[in-house]
């Protein structure tokens, strides 16, 4: 089955086949299919409750899909322990409450998993998270605690620890949607470097400026599908479902 | 209007300090008034007399009881005891042993205990870890040149703390390790932790104790002797086990689901994750719950002495029976509860000092 994938020449670095995702009774997610290749920058929006989080949140199992499969980098997700440690080294994940580590500083936060997980040395890793922190425009704030930082700069550590792990995609959950208005600016803009720089990403949000600047294809969720997807300019200019149509509308008129 | 700048003028005189303070909590109505006058008057009454027996009118100075003629309390009795007290049946030139341990282990309590020495994790491990051992051999002997000395000539004060820390250093691991495996996600895990900690946690401690001292011997070969102390040590940490671990869930409950969840994608093991990530933040967290439990695990201590150990307690009330010092059982006992008293009330003090100090958000919480 993978032959396919091979088969186009170009490297997929995230399939989704039929993915389908239960809690308990309730049908969360309903035959997924997602096709993510090596260097795309996606999109995902759609009203709340759709399952934009869960969708992506199952790709390095922080949730547990049931049925379908999920491909990254060609290693499949099953329970096998070795598959999952191998996906999650790959995969970084930034989230909406950044969810730093409070008892460890910015520096620590960083190299933390760069030492224990992929066994790197702590002068090398903390050299890399230094080059990250100047990425992402906080070096100076290194020895400070995540409590002592803005929002703002909470998230761009954020963003700095996962890519120390040298991920080869990135997966955003709503990373400014717990921002005030005056620090969303900071985040995008780290974002959108992150995205000229060719990073693979999966970004659930409702930024459409970033959307139009970055994407090369928009997702919408609703009810637990895929409803549509499409290039930017198409997408935001030419929606094609009518549910697209209304989300929109109420996102744009706000 | 004309808006113009209010001087700054300081409260009414009789709002403020010793005058204010009474007017305001003491002597606010007439009802008030008069319960403060009643229970100033009770407290007097009932608290003069006794403040007599135990300072003024108390004999401190003396070898025997004829020494005691005044009619308070007569603390040449607790004078003349005091070390078998403190020491128990240990041979006396080998005292500076207890002594030692003692001060090595106080030592290691302030490291952790005060915020602002540094290398907690040091002291951490120096106190689980290395002082156990060293206050073993210094305690038992028998190598290094150092007499043996048996477990049945432990007794008093020196007991009543090696019952203590010994259950306290034991049971918060355990109890660690038991929390972590009520909230585990393997089901047989999980079972085993749930009924051990609701077993231990259904049964008094003087039950386990006596179960300790004649149920566990059966299950040994005969003719095995078993330590009588370590048969109780072993019953008191595994009870205590359960109710730290009831604590440590506590504390683990109250670390959000994030930090697992970023511990996860970061691809930390589980145990990386809970070492580093999660018992750290929880562990801040559940200290005056902790220290709660050992402040209960201290008092039940005494309990030992249904099973024959000379506990402080113990060892006092065996010191009231002697003839020599008969009729003098209530100063034995004061002193009993206010030694117990002097450790319980320390760790409470500390136990609501940390709790102020987590409250005002001394923590890094983001
Ligand atoms: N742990 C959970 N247990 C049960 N239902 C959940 C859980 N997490 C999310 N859901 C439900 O799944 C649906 C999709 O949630 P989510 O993926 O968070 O949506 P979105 O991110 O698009 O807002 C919602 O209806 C939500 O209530
Ligand atoms: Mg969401």
């Amino acid at each position: 089955m993978t032959d396919a994938a091979s088969n186009t020449g170009e490297q997929l670095m995230i399939e989704l086949r039929d993915m389908n995702k239960w809690y308990g009774e309730f049908h969360v997610l309903k035959n997924i299919n997602l096709k993510v290749k090596k260097g795309e920058r996606i999109v995902i929006c759609g009203p709340s409750g759709s399952g934009k989080s869960t969708m992506i949140r199952c790709i390095n199992r922080l949730e547990e899909h049931q049925r379908g499969d999920i491909l990254v980098n060609g290693v499949p997700l099953t329970h096998d322990i070795k598959n999952i440690e191998t996906i999650r080294k790959d995969v970084g994940m930034v989230f909406q409450h950044f969810n730093l580590f409070p008892h460890l500083t910015v520096l620590e936060n960083c190299v933390l998993a760069p030492i224990w997980v992929k066994k790197i040395p702590r002068k090398e890793a903390e050299a890399t998270a230094m080059k990250y922190l100047e990425r992402v425009k906080i070096p100076e704030q290194a020895k400070k605690y995540p409590g002592q930082l803005s929002g703002g700069q909470q998230q761009r550590v954020a963003i700095a620890r996962s890519l120390c792990m040298n991920p080869d995609v990135m997966l955003f959950d709503e990373p400014t949607s717990a921002l005030d208005p005056e620090m969303i600016k900071e985040v995008l803009d780290v974002m959108i470097e992150l995205a000229r720089e060719g990073m693979t990403m999966l970004c659930v949000t409702h930024e459409m400026g970033f959307a139009k600047t970055v994407a090369d294809r928009v997702i919408f969720m609703a009810d637990g599908q895929i409803v549509e997807e499409n290039e930017p300019h198409e997408f935001f200019n030419n929606p094609q479902h009518e549910r697209t149509k209304l989300f929109l509308s109420q996102i744009i008129d706000h | 209007m004309k808006y113009e700048l209010q001087p700054t003028l300081p409260p009414p005189a009789n709002t403020i300090g010793v005058i204010g303070w009474m007017r305001k909590h003491l002597f606010n109505g007439p009802l008030n008034s008069i319960a403060t006058l009643v229970l100033a008057w009770l407290a007097f009454t009932l608290l003069t007399p006794v403040i007599d027996w135990a300072f003024f009118s108390a004999n401190w100075a003396g070898t025997t009881r004829e020494d005691c003629t005044s009619g308070g309390a007569c603390w040449v009795f607790v004078g003349q005891r005091i070390d078998q007290f403190l020491y128990g049946f240990y041979p006396r030139e080998e005292t500076w042993r207890l002594n030692l341990s003692f001060f090595l282990m106080l030592a290691l309590i302030l490291w952790l205990a005060i915020p602002k020495i540094p290398a907690k994790g040091i002291a951490a491990v120096l106190t689980l870890v290395v002082f156990p051992v060293v206050a073993f051999f210094l305690l038992t002997g028998g190598v290094f040149g150092l007499e043996a000395v048996d477990t049945h000539q432990w007794g008093g004060l020196s007991l009543t703390l090696v019952l203590a820390v010994v259950g306290m250093v034991a049971s918060l691991p355990l109890g660690v390790l038991l929390a972590l495996g009520r909230r585990s996600e393997m089901p047989i895990v999980k079972s085993l932790s749930v009924v051990y900690i609701e077993i231990w946690r259904g049964v008094p401690l003087i039950t386990v104790l006596f179960m300790a001292s004649v149920m566990l011997p059966l299950f040994f070969p005969e003719g095995m002797s078993f330590d009588k102390l370590l048969r109780a040590l072993i019953g008191i940490t595994l009870f205590q086990t359960a109710y730290m671990a009831e604590v440590v869930r506590g504390g683990l409950q109250a670390i959000p689901k994030g930090q697992y969840e970023a511990a996860d994608s970061l691809g930390l093991g589980y145990w990386q994750k809970m070492i580093m990530i999660i018992l750290p933040q929880a562990l801040k967290m559940m200290i005056p719950g902790v220290v709660n439990t050992f402040i209960a695990l201290f008092k039940d201590t005494s309990l030992v002495l249904i099973i024959g150990l000379f506990d402080l307690l113990a060892i006092v009330q065996a010191a009231t029976n002697d003839p020599k010092w008969i009729g003098y059982a209530t100063e034995g006992y004061v002193f009993v509860a206010l030694v117990f008293w002097i450790f319980c009330f320390s760790m409470s003090r500390y136990s609501q000092y940390l709790e102020k100090r987590l409250q005002t958000g001394h923590g890094n919480r983001a």
